[in-house]
């Protein structure tokens, strides 16, 4: 990855939080550039899902300061993370099962044509659009189709194509892997190289060893709240990142 | 990965088409129950030669109207996954204030009515001094204290985060605690020189059509339109489908939910409004039960109270069958007393039906 020379996406420097006497986070340097897949990694408690947290602006920090593409930012609600292009693929991805794939992408964001006062969705261009997308992520989904009786790779493509919808510069994906079969675990590796590509930074939080491994340009370790680690994926084995993970191995 | 130009369009190898039987209105609940709502006609033609006359399909066209704009409004509630079980108490209140209003500004020295009306020149006769303002008047505010009994459910649903099951029922009691507090428990009777067109308005016929059914046939369409082709109906689905999804794309879910509620209850008042136009009057228990009704009829025709399913038609559908039901009770001379069992077995069918259908597909 030619990553040096590029401004940093994503910057966070000192980043630290606390709930009342617990400190959750503590002192957490890391960047990310674009086109670049990071694995967050850690186990449970270790600081992950804050981090992304305060990233998405659920939580504001305590300590410590964001950058996003070289301005410093302030996210008091999620809203704001999304207005300067940071989209989060939730574990449950957060799609209406009862809504079609078009209008899932669409969701909140529908386009429309006016008829004097009144603005009535724009159907034809929603599924064109959505097709394009689920196209240009190499997705075999159909934008008519129910979200209910998609596979959990389908589902996925779907919520990855409304951060493409929006433009989103950075993509945090939490455990997109987890609950899917093994080919639909290929298929969600192969969107997140889409994403790649178009020079979308990626935060991959997962459980699975190998998926962080096929993917990731860089692995960032977080154990009790600091960062214990940020390597390039080559430079590292599963072996290192469990040993991090656990404990075994205190820094790297 | 997959070794394909990014210009190529996409061909769907693994997945395939869902059938047309498998989807839209073939798959759903509406759909079969208004199979089976198109047998019952079929058997009601052959079991009683008045059923297809056209006094009695005017009266079935009138009965079914009375309770399906309520149950358009209800079901706008159950899509998102709530639940309004004030809509019968509404019914009573709205109608009860639309008369009482009417009454008032017709009586002539009172405050109010002295903008309203005169006397004509023998001193008996009450003239307005608008024709149809009165009526115009008197409906707004039928439909204002609706209105505002909608914001209040909404708000506490929406922003309070109250169960909409509790919130409304304890609505159901305020209005109708409130109706009786503003009548004494007697009820009110449209009344004044616009009484005339009030009842025109709301239990007449044009070319033999109903009124009420052709308010009901135009608010359906709009209906439709609203659901599915603006972006408050995809709302108001994505809402009932998966509601912690719908806040997470950033939808105001907030303000959705106080405006299903607020338009529950809107059509709630117009029905009380109409209904006590073909009574002739609004007592004080008018509509009492009537939440039971309009929230099988709608459940019946295919909304699904867990959310995210439903529609005018099915809607619609659910009231003309419980409408035939009991208009075919009476024609073969049952006891009208076995019409709430029979609708109790329909609720239960209609929907064990569409849990076997979901089984097997």
């Amino acid at each position: 990855m030619a990553k040096t020379d590029a401004t940093p996406v994503l910057e966070l420097t000192g980043i630290g939080k606390e709930f009342g006497a617990i400190r959750a986070l503590h002192d957490v340097d890391m960047q990310v550039c674009p086109g670049e897949v990071v694995g967050l990694m850690g186990d449970n408690g270790a600081g992950k899902s804050t981090l992304v947290k305060i990233i998405a602006g659920n939580f504001r920090p305590t300590h410590g300061e964001i950058r996003f593409a070289g301005s410093t930012v302030h996210f008091n609600r999620p809203v704001d993370a999304r207005a300067v292009g940071i989209e989060v693929v939730y574990q449950d991805l957060a799609l209406s099962d009862n809504l079609t794939a078009a209008a899932n992408v669409f969701l909140g964001r529908e386009l429309k044509r006016k008829f004097g006062p009144i603005a009535l969705l724009d159907h034809k261009a929603m599924a064109a659009r959505a097709l394009e997308l689920f196209g240009e992520l190499r997705s075999e989904t159909r934008p008519d189709d129910l979200v209910k009786q998609m596979s959990g790779g389908q589902r996925q493509a779907v919520a990855i194509a409304r951060t493409r919808l929006s433009n989103a510069r950075l993509v945090m994906m939490d455990e997109p892997t987890a609950a899917i079969s093994v080919r639909q675990v290929e298929q969600v590796l192969g969107l997140i190289h889409r994403l790649k590509e178009q020079g979308v930074a990626v935060m991959l939080i997962s459980h699975r060893m190998p998926d962080v491994f096929a993917v990731c340009d860089r692995v960032i370790v977080m154990r009790r709240g600091e960062k214990r680690a940020d390597k390039p994926i080559h430079e590292t084995s599963p072996e290192e990142v469990t040993a991090l993970i656990t404990g075994a191995k205190e820094a790297a | 990965m997959m070794a394909m130009p990014m210009e190529s369009p996409i061909t769907f190898t693994n997945v395939g088409k869902i059938r047309w039987w498998q989807r839209g209105i073939f798959a759903s609940q509406t759909g079969y129950v208004l199979l089976a709502l198109a047998v019952l006609l079929v058997i009601m033609h052959f079991a009683s030669p008045y059923f297809f006359t056209q006094g009695n399909m005017q009266n079935v066209a009138k009965n079914f109207s009375f309770i399906a704009i309520a149950t358009l409004g209800v079901t706008f509630v159950i899509i998102t996954g709530g639940i309004d079980l004030s809509v019968g108490s509404m019914m009573c209140f709205s109608a009860m204030i639309t008369s009482m209003v009417m009454t008032e500004l017709s009586t002539p020295g009172s405050p109010a009515g002295a903008l309203f009306v005169h006397m004509a020149a023998d001193g008996k006769t009450v003239l307005a001094n608008v024709p149809g303002l009165i009526l115009l008047v008197s409906i707004v505010a039928g439909l204002g204290v609706a209105l505002i009994a909608g914001l209040v459910n909404g708000f506490c649903i929406a922003v309070l985060g109250l169960s909409p099951f509790v919130t409304t029922l304890g609505m159901l009691s305020i209005v109708r605690g409130l109706g009786y507090v503003v009548s004494n428990g007697r009820g009110s009777f449209p009344g004044g020189p616009d009484a005339d067109y009030f009842y025109a308005a709301t239990s007449g016929d044009v070319l033999g059509v109903p009124v009420p059914f052709i308010y009901l046939v135009i608010l359906a369409l709009a209906m439709a339109v609203v659901l599915h082709h603006t972006s408050f109906g995809r709302h108001v689905f994505a809402l009932g489908g998966n509601e912690k999804a719908a806040e997470l794309t950033g939808i105001p879910g907030v303000r959705v939910k106080i405006e299903v509620y607020v338009i529950c209850a809107l059509a709630a008042g117009l029905q009380g409004i109409i209904i006590s136009g073909w009574l002739g009057s609004a007592p004080a228990n008018m509509a009492t039960s009537y939440e039971l009704n309009v929230i099988a009829a709608a459940v019946i025709g295919g909304a699904n109270l867990a959310g995210g399913i439903g529609g005018p038609l099915g809607a619609i559908v659910g009231c003309v069958l419980l409408e035939v039901i009991r208009n075919g009770l009476v024609l073969a001379q049952v006891s009208s007393y076995w019409q709430q069992t029979l609708v109790g077995v329909i609720i239960i069918l209609a929907v064990l039906v569409d849990r076997i259908r979901s089984r097997m597909n």
